[in-house]
């Protein structure tokens, strides 16, 4: 059965979904989550599922395998190459679960499992499906590690997931899901994970994969971007149903729906936005944050040895003046933006915070720095005390900072929820009450509580949605228009960082590579890693994206 | 609930959560909390079987403080003491062929032939020299309940603390706590109150309650540490240090609250095994001494009267066990109430009664 059908014409539709319906329990109620679902993808052809986080997209992919937990139902029908699958044998779906119908998950790293080598991983899966020899089972492994291009096939072969890069995991994901030669292969948001440089070289990897397998592929996700180049259809969702569904060219040039113009409004673009200017009364005043020279090490810790994330780093902020700084995952950023608010220290070089030099600081002057200062973290749902009212969680930097009390602290809350566009009646809520969109807008609020001359903002919207992310930008556009603190934004997408930033930096393995206002850097970049990085940004226009990746390509 | 606008894309934000915000909006934590205990059957009534329990042995003897010797004791409604011996009555509830001491409590009423519900002069019966049995059990049951309150106390408090600081510190001062933890554990409890009681002497509960809670927070402890761990890692905790927040603000107010699962938990499971630890040490004779008595001192007295006498086994058996399994039971609550994303389970009579919203969302 290794050698599938795909001649005659009835075996070309690898899956028919009618009337598909997945609801879930939710206390005593059924909360429906797909609605009334009719969709179909061909050997060959490519399927994109696009909605935000809560659309029920991923929850109609894992529905048509029965992957969901105990409390979903699921009606309908889903035929894959013409067996029905709701209401089959468990048997049956275990047969077809990684044999015809594979799955490539979003995280890499916990869908790995983390004690088994790759291979193994791989390996199991091949003498599941098959009569397979472990030495076979080996050949086939390495063959498939060969085909997702994963560098030095028979030496990652024996390589742990956590020895791996996340571009490299999601590869050697992709191996396992396709050891059985699927007919299907769903890919639940495969680079939402990964840096932009990476992602574009996964979308890569799925093209040519689709292309030499001819398996159909239903992809999910949430950016238009991600889709354009890619898809042959696309299905648009919203709270469950089906707001558009049609052929790639009609979804992008002629969308019809309010919702999929928004959607693909939402995607940032390079360049979009006219220059900002900073405003003249700010020109000229001394920097708020100026680092020189500054080198950042994490200490050795057993065996360990220390490690040097911030080489040799300069870089000055002035007054009202936002500054991007880009790079991918593990080039520094992070650290960087933590030294410079005092929670990680300096092993060389100057830091001078708000005119204060906080290279060796004591605590007392941390205290004081840290009235002058905001950080807007990464991780929305780590970001905020999961015990706390978010109430409490804003009020805290004004209530241990002496400044507000009582009547007034209460005041002064409702004050910075209203700033950040929250209604009052949530500060008495809990983060997990709130969505992604409205943590970070608490994390704001906070940050911004103070009213502090320098923000950090770490990948603030790295956890969001796109068009979530278009609003937060927004957000913070108007706030530091009205209040003209100082910003350093870090950031992995060059694209949203151009849509704020008066001046971007670039990043790479710990040294700074390239700074310049917007346009110097956008339009004439000097290094090959910045240019790279700017065509790796997803465009929701499918003839731009071709050119750009022939572009890409034809540069490597 | 508000009404969706289906016409797309009017606020993308807005009904992500609705589903699980349904039934929280406008409470605080404490209110959810309880909320969330008193909707748990098996907790509720293991906390109402408990208090029961407590109420009516502290009334029934009255208390007794202070040495054996020369006790202060406030008067209880049962009509006997430990001290009192009634061998007419003993003989009296006689049952079975002359075995003296048999319950007179019947509870099988007349017409399901029985001899009528009664509770009679020696309801749990009496010993073999006549002392009152419900006596001796409820005072027993007195102090292993003291035992276990402060047994379960000590070694919260200690645990928690020692476990908080090692693993918020880290480095150290973790080393130094855990070394000495390890060196608690491999100390065996019962041995040293074996070795304690046989060169002291009776020196009565509440010592032996702070000796067993001295040795009993180890576990916690390094629950706690590991909890520490992992929660100062978190982002929010770094937030709570740049809004200025003091490391004793932050272990507190911030890292605490979100270790309570952890700490209840092994908080009851200490709570419980203590119980069952003074038994252990009463049954090898290094506790509670006669003629004071605990529900394990009964137990090991009357362990060879099994066959002849079975409810002078019985009655102090039962008690410790449920007391026990109350305490977990409401341990067991708790740590449901407090983690807020905790739901339950459902069942097929839920999911056939459930409401359908025939493709719409709230």
């Amino acid at each position: 059965m290794t050698q599938k059908d795909h001649g005659t014409e009835e075996s070309k539709i690898v899956l028919q979904v009618a009337n598909y319906n997945v609801d879930f329990w939710v206390e005593g109620v059924w909360y429906p989550a797909a609605i009334d679902m009719n969709f179909q993808v061909e050997a060959g052809k490519v399927l994109a599922i696009v909605g935000e986080s809560g659309s029920g997209k991923s929850t109609t992919a894992m529905g048509l395998m029965d992957l969901l937990a105990t409390n979903a139902r699921v009606s309908g029908s889903v035929i894959v190459r013409g067996q029905e699958m709701i209401g089959a044998k468990k048997s049956q779906l275990r047969k077809f679960r990684g044999r015809e119908v594979a799955y490539i998950f979003q995280e890499p790293m916990t869908a790995l499992n983390p004690v088994y080598t790759i291979g193994f991983q791989i390996v199991e899966t091949l003498r599941t499906h098959f009569d397979m020899g472990p030495n076979e089972a080996k050949t086939r492994a390495i063959e498939l590690l060969t085909m997702v291009e994963i560098p030095t096939p028979e030496a990652s072969f024996n390589k742990y997931p956590h020895q791996l890069s996340g571009g490299q995991r999601q590869r050697a994901m992709i191996a396992q899901s396709l050891a059985c030669d699927p007919g299907l292969l769903v890919a639940d948001e495969p680079t939402t994970a990964l840096d932009v440089t990476v992602q574009a070289e996964i979308l890569d990897l799925i093209r040519n994969l689709r292309d030499k397998l001819n398996s159909a592929i239903l992809l999910i996700t949430h950016d238009m971007g991600v889709v354009a180049d890619l898809s042959d259809d696309i299905l648009v969702m919203k709270d469950g149903n089906t707001v558009e569904y049609g052929t790639a060219d009609q979804v992008f040039n002629r969308p019809q729906h309010p919702y999929t113009k928004e959607l693909l409004a939402a995607v940032p673009k390079l360049g979009s936005v006219a220059v900002r200017e900073l405003s003249p009364e700010l020109v000229g005043q001394p920097a708020v944050l100026k680092l020189e020279n500054v080198s950042i090490e994490y200490p050795k810790s057993g065996r360990i040895p220390a490690f040097r994330a911030v080489t040799d780093f300069s870089l000055e902020i002035f007054p009202g003046e936002i500054v991007g700084l880009v790079g991918e995952s593990g080039s520094g950023k992070t650290t960087v933006g933590r030294a410079a608010i005092g929670l990680l220290p300096t092993v060389e070089g100057k830091i001078e915070i708000v005119g204060r030099d906080m290279t060796k600081p004591t605590p007392q002057e941390l205290r004081e720095i840290r009235r002058h200062t905001g950080i807007v973290f990464q991780d929305p749902v780590s970001s905020l005390n999961p015990r706390l009212p978010i109430g409490e969680s804003i009020g805290e930097p004004l209530f241990l900072s002496g400044d507000a009390k009582g009547a007034e602290l209460d005041k002064r809350v409702e004050d910075l929820l209203d700033s950040v566009e929250l209604p009052r009646s949530y500060r008495n809520r809990y983060p997990h009450e709130l969505s992604g969109g409205q943590r970070q807008r608490v994390g704001i609020a906070r940050a911004l509580a103070l009213t502090p001359d320098l923000l950090i903002a770490d990948e603030p919207t790295s956890a969001l949605d796109v068009s979530v992310q278009a609003r937060f930008l927004d957000l913070l556009q108007e706030l530091q228009d009205k209040l003209k603190f100082a910003c350093l934004f870090i950031s992995h997408d060059l694209a949203v960082v151009d849509i704020l930033s008066h001046r971007i930096a670039v990043m790479q393995n710990g040294r700074l590579i390239e700074v310049g206002s917007r346009d110097q850097i956008l339009k004439s970049p000097r290094e090959d890693y910045t240019k790279r990085l700017i065509s790796s940004v997803p465009v929701p226009d499918p003839a731009e994206q071709r050119l750009r990746r022939e572009a890409r390509l034809a540069g490597k | 609930m508000s009404n969706v606008n289906q016409a797309a894309g009017s606020n993308p934000e807005k009904n992500e959560n609705e589903i699980q915000s349904r039934d929280t909006v406008g409470l605080t934590q404490k209110q959810i909390i309880v909320k969330r205990f008193v909707k748990h059957k098996a907790a509720m009534g293991s906390l109402f079987g408990l208090i029961f329990i407590f109420i009516f042995v502290f009334t029934a003897t009255g208390l007794q403080f202070g040495n054996s010797q020369n006790p202060t004791t406030v008067p209880g409604w049962w009509k006997f003491k430990i001290t009192d011996i009634d061998p007419e009555g003993a003989i009296a509830a006689s049952c079975n062929g002359g075995v003296t001491g048999c319950p007179t409590l019947d509870l099988a009423p007349s017409f399901l032939d029985g001899d009528g519900i009664r509770i009679g002069a020696h309801p749990f019966g009496t010993d073999i020299i006549g002392t009152d049995y419900f006596a001796l059990v409820v005072r027993g049951a007195q102090q292993s309940i003291l035992v276990m309150l402060i047994v379960g106390f000590l070694g919260i408090v200690l645990g928690t603390t020692i476990g908080a600081i090692a693993g918020f510190y880290g480095g150290l001062i973790d080393a130094v706590l855990m070394r000495l933890t390890d060196m608690f554990l491999v100390t065996p409890t019962l041995i040293i109150g074996s070795v304690i009681g046989y060169r002291f002497g009776n020196f009565g509960v509440i010592p032996l309650a702070l000796l067993l809670g001295f040795f009993a927070w180890m576990g916690l402890a390094r629950f706690v540490r590991t909890e520490f761990l992992t929660l100062r890692e978190r982002e929010f905790v770094d937030a709570a240090r740049v809004a200025g927040a003091s490391d004793r603000r932050i272990i507190f107010k911030h890292i605490l609250p979100n270790a309570m699962g952890i700490i209840i938990v092994s908080g009851t499971l200490l709570a419980s095994g203590a119980i069952l630890a003074e038994s252990a040490l009463s049954y090898l004779g290094f506790g509670v001494k006669p003629p004071d008595v605990s529900l394990g001192l009964l137990i090991s007295q009357y362990q060879d009267s099994f066959s002849i006498s079975p409810w002078l086994f019985w009655w102090p058996g039962t008690l410790i066990v449920s007391i026990a399994l109350f305490v977990n039971f409401i341990g067991d609550g708790l740590r449901d109430a407090f983690d807020p994303r905790q739901r339950r389970h459902i069942s097929f009579k839920d999911r056939r009664n459930a409401k359908e919203l025939n493709g719409k969302r709230p």
